[in-house]
């Protein structure tokens, strides 16, 4: 090996060895006491009556009815906020993309949301808009003659929806229309002039070159969906009952509200297994998308 | 043809008011949130909505007052700033290794890092939330400030290394014949050409870090809670303050509403590693 080229090792592996290192200290550590407390009778409160549990916190989280519900509800709320936010985001990006006037303050208005913390975007849903009694929503119901929707107690899980895809939707106009620039426009043209109607242009130019773009939009999203947490806190709570405890909901409540490390860190590790499911499955379908740059 | 030229400007007409109404419905909710925080707490809750009132600056007197907005602030900023700081620090040189030594194992750990943020934050809560505890450092700053900069790490790792993979290797070369050390090299050619890039993950770091509310809520409680954990503070029905909370709400978001629409572009080609352009 040359000087030159031992230099450049020497180097790569100087520059990037302390991220690697703290990276994996940061993965390793906490999962290793995570599966070290997932086998043990560790309860905050009580903290003297400590011992081996084996497979226990396991079968106990998995076999409660509120692990099962709040799979259900993970996979409603990533499902449907998926599909919303990209047939949306497809839609509007397209709607949007040719010239008139305003469009930069049009765009700069549809991505703003993105931009709003979750607690704050959850409370002003929660409070100025799906209030039931002084809530915009209900004023427009009255105003049309209709009996205002108690939103949060009927229809618990959809407004969580609305408020997480209001969230989302603004990341999916932003990846589309960006992309969407960089479509071939005398393809579309000649299209035109042949003859073929805007919906066969969409179905079979648009489409086909939003196809990469709609995979990384599923798979970043999904990332950050399965992991909801701040827009249910500050909402519901999980409620009412649990129609709103997602996995990550339940492990926090587990934790921190029940103080019974050994079930939390259980249901922690079946978080992990379930977001590897998901990005496996996802990556197997939309893998090769993201990482051909 | 007339005729159809007449329809396709009417045709365009309608996209753009199409275009224009959708636009104001999704914007509307931060709309109202502005709107009701010049009001006062009577008519933030009256029926009908006021829409035209004589605007007052109360809340945002009585949020100042309180000396509480301005703590959580300083919060918000030292925790967003000073991740940010730290995960620059330590994303810089991986990028630059990642770009110009590559070896066979660059793209596995790339892939490596991009998959940590797979690991859903609760699963390791309780052990966090434990050694924070017993190193004395819930409702510290510092606690945040590192586990915003963990967590965002493989994003800013990736994200530089995307800018730096387009700088062109002639020039870097050149400066190692003239001479350059390491150093020099990094702080010299490297890091002046890719500034935009730099500045642009900077950014996207500030802005996750500043929304961030996971983390805030589970590790702090008032000595260094940011503005997410204040703002969620206000979910539990303590009286009706909508005004005041619109207030605070506003204050909290304008600064990276602000920011996320002068850097749209760039954000696109950060968010999405360079897989969209």
């Amino acid at each position: 090996m040359s000087e030159a080229a031992r230099e450049s090792r020497r180097a790569g592996r100087l520059t990037a060895s302390p991220a690697i290192l703290l990276l994996f200290i940061w993965m390793i550590v906490p999962l290793a006491f995570t599966v070290y407390f997932s086998t043990q009778n560790y309860l905050l409160l009580d903290p003297e009556n400590r011992g081996f549990a084996g497979l226990e916190n396991f079968s106990y989280f998995l076999s409660s009815s509120s692990f099962l519900n709040s799979l259900v509800t993970t996979l409603e709320l990533v499902g449907s906020v998926l599909v919303i936010t990209v047939v949306l985001g497809v839609l509007i990006s397209v709607l949007v993309d040719a010239k008139f006037p305003g469009q930069g303050v049009v765009r700069m208005l549809l991505i703003s949301p993105f931009f709003i913390m979750p607690t704050v975007s959850a409370l002003i849903w929660k409070n100025l808009l799906m209030n039931p009694v002084s809530g915009l929503f209900a004023w427009l119901f009255q105003l049309v003659g209709l009996t205002p929707i108690n939103w949060f107690s009927d229809w618990p899980l959809l407004s969580i929806i609305i408020i997480v895809s209001w969230e989302w939707l603004p990341f999916a106009i932003l990846i589309f229309v960006t992309s969407l620039q960089s479509m071939d426009q005398e393809q579309k043209e000649a299209a035109q002039m042949d003859g073929a109607t805007p919906v066969s242009i969409f179905r079979y130019l648009t489409l086909p070159h939003l196809a990469r773009p709609i995979a990384v939009v599923v798979m970043v999203e999904a990332i950050f969906l399965l992991n909801i947490f701040a827009e249910i806190f500050t909402t519901t709570s999980g409620g009412p009952g649990d129609a709103t405890t997602n996995v990550p909901y339940l492990v926090f409540t587990q934790a921190l509200l029940e103080f019974d490390v050994g079930t939390a860190s259980a249901g922690g590790l079946v978080a992990v297994v379930l977001a590897n499911l998901v990005a496996a499955a996802l990556l197997r379908v939309f893998g090769k998308s993201l990482t051909q740059a | 043809m007339p005729a159809l030229k007449q329809r396709r400007q009417i045709a365009d007409t309608v996209r753009a008011i199409c275009s224009w109404l959708i636009a104001l419905l999704i914007f509307f909710p931060i709309f109202w949130m502005v709107l009701t925080s010049f009001k006062t707490e009577l008519g933030a809750f009256s029926m009908p909505p006021e829409f035209f009132f004589k605007p007052t600056l109360e809340n945002y007197r009585e949020i100042m007052e309180a000396n509480d907005y301005l703590h959580f602030a300083w919060n918000s900023l030292v925790t967003s700033g000073g991740a940010t700081i730290v995960g620059m620090l330590v994303a810089v040189p991986a990028a630059y290794s990642f770009a110009f030594h590559p070896t066979k194992r660059t793209q596995g750990i790339l892939t490596w890092m991009l998959s940590t943020k797979m690991l859903p934050a609760v699963g390791v809560l309780v052990p966090i939330y434990l050694m924070a505890r017993d190193l004395g450092l819930l409702d510290t700053r510092l606690v945040l400030v590192i586990i915003f900069a963990l967590v965002n790490l493989p994003i800013m790792v990736w994200m530089i290394y995307t800018y730096f993979r387009d700088v062109p290797r002639d020039i870097l070369e050149a400066a190692r014949m003239d001479g350059a050390t390491l150093f020099q090299e990094i702080f010299r050619v490297l890091l002046p050409v890719s500034r935009g890039g730099l500045a642009s993950t900077a950014l996207l770091s500030l802005i996750l870090n500043w929304n961030e509310a996971f983390w805030s809520i589970n590790l702090t409680t008032t000595q260094a809670s940011p503005l997410s954990a204040l703002v969620a503070s206000f979910s539990s029905p303590q009286g009706l303050f909508w005004a005041k909370l619109s207030a605070i709400s506003t204050l909290a978001c304008a600064p990276i509403v602000l920011l996320g629409w002068g850097s749209q572009k760039q954000l696109v080609r950060g968010l999405t590693f360079g897989a969209v352009k």
